[in-house]
């Protein structure tokens, strides 16, 4: 990140943030706040599809919107001082993740001193109908 | 959709994964395919990187290219047209990737059985005992088609796959 995680959060400009990291530009991810927290949407993009008989975006990129919804809810929602670095992503899929914008939260299920848990959930029309969930840990040291 | 049948046709799961448009979007090209294992190659671009700073890609990346490759393995091991669906993937970094450097990845199905199929795979460089990631995945095979996101778990997303006939090749 080209930014303390300090003036991230004191910044609270995560649409700037995101526009600094090329893949998030190229696939559409974007990151806003509303009444519940920060919300990372995925908008529908021609060149996510990854089943052109279905139109479902890529699984690939699903998991791409979850890790980082995961990793922007521990530098702006937590007081982690590093980037957190991500050791590993479980993703269960759910449902098909149609040619529509996608949002994903994520939530800290565990925060210890080194390693902490994420989990995260994405969906379309409904946060009730989930498309996909997942899991990750994160070291912070 | 017609009845799955006959051995896996490589050239057509080939090309029908290389045209996928995220392939398309971020270059992965397959190395080799053959039952039950195959190898796919992703050239370094600034444009997957998620770290400006570091400049190395982001882990969506690597995600994207182990999932279509764990895909296409699976496809690759069981009858012609037999439909499938991501269930899960699990993906392990094990180290960051290096800019400015492609990304290879190997994967192989371990296990069909009637309903689920297992592969593993890993990430690297030019070593694979030098892994980036590895990973674990399981497919469900022969799933009922359904487009609708009422669907549950089996009806549900088909990374990759293209309904036989409908193949670009």
């Amino acid at each position: 990140m080209l930014t303390t995680i300090a003036d991230l959060r004191a910044s609270g400009d995560l649409t700037a943030i995101n526009a600094l990291i090329p893949y998030a530009r190229k696939i559409g991810l974007e990151a806003a706040t509303d009444a519940t927290g920060l919300l990372v949407a995925l908008r529908f993009n021609e060149s996510n599809i990854g089943n052109s008989a279905l139109r479902a975006i890529h699984g690939g990129v699903v998991g791409a919107l979850l890790e980082h919804a995961a990793i922007l809810h521990l530098m702006v929602e937590t007081d982690v001082t590093v980037v957190p670095k991500i050791i590993n992503l479980s993703i269960d899929y759910l449902r098909p993740c149609l040619a529509a914008d996608t949002f994903a939260r994520g939530t800290v299920l565990k925060q210890g001193k080194r390693v902490a848990n994420v989990r995260m959930m994405a969906w379309q029309d409904s946060p009730e109908r989930p498309v996909a969930a997942g899991h990750a840990h994160f070291l912070l040291t | 959709m017609s009845v799955p049948s006959g051995p896996p046709d490589m050239t057509r799961i080939i090309h029908a994964f290389e045209n996928l448009p995220h392939a398309r979007a971020i270059g992965m090209r397959f190395l080799s395919l053959d039952r039950g294992r195959g190898s796919m190659r992703l050239p370094y671009d600034a444009g997957l990187v998620g770290n400006p700073r570091t400049r190395v890609v982001h882990g969506g990346v690597i995600t994207a290219l182990l999932d279509t490759l764990c895909g296409a393995v699976v496809m690759a091991s069981v009858a012609e047209g037999t439909p499938l669906a991501t269930l899960d993937l699990r993906i392990d970094y094990l180290h960051p990737a290096t800019p400015d450097e492609a990304i290879r990845a190997s994967a192989e199905c371990y296990k069909v059985t009637t309903n689920v199929a297992f592969v593993r795979g890993l990430a690297y460089h030019e070593a694979i005992d030098d892994p980036i990631a590895h990973c674990t995945g399981t497919f469900m095979l022969g799933t009922g088609f359904s487009a609708s996101p009422t669907g549950s778990v089996g009806d549900g997303q088909r990374v990759g796959h293209v309904e036989p006939g409908s193949a670009p090749c």
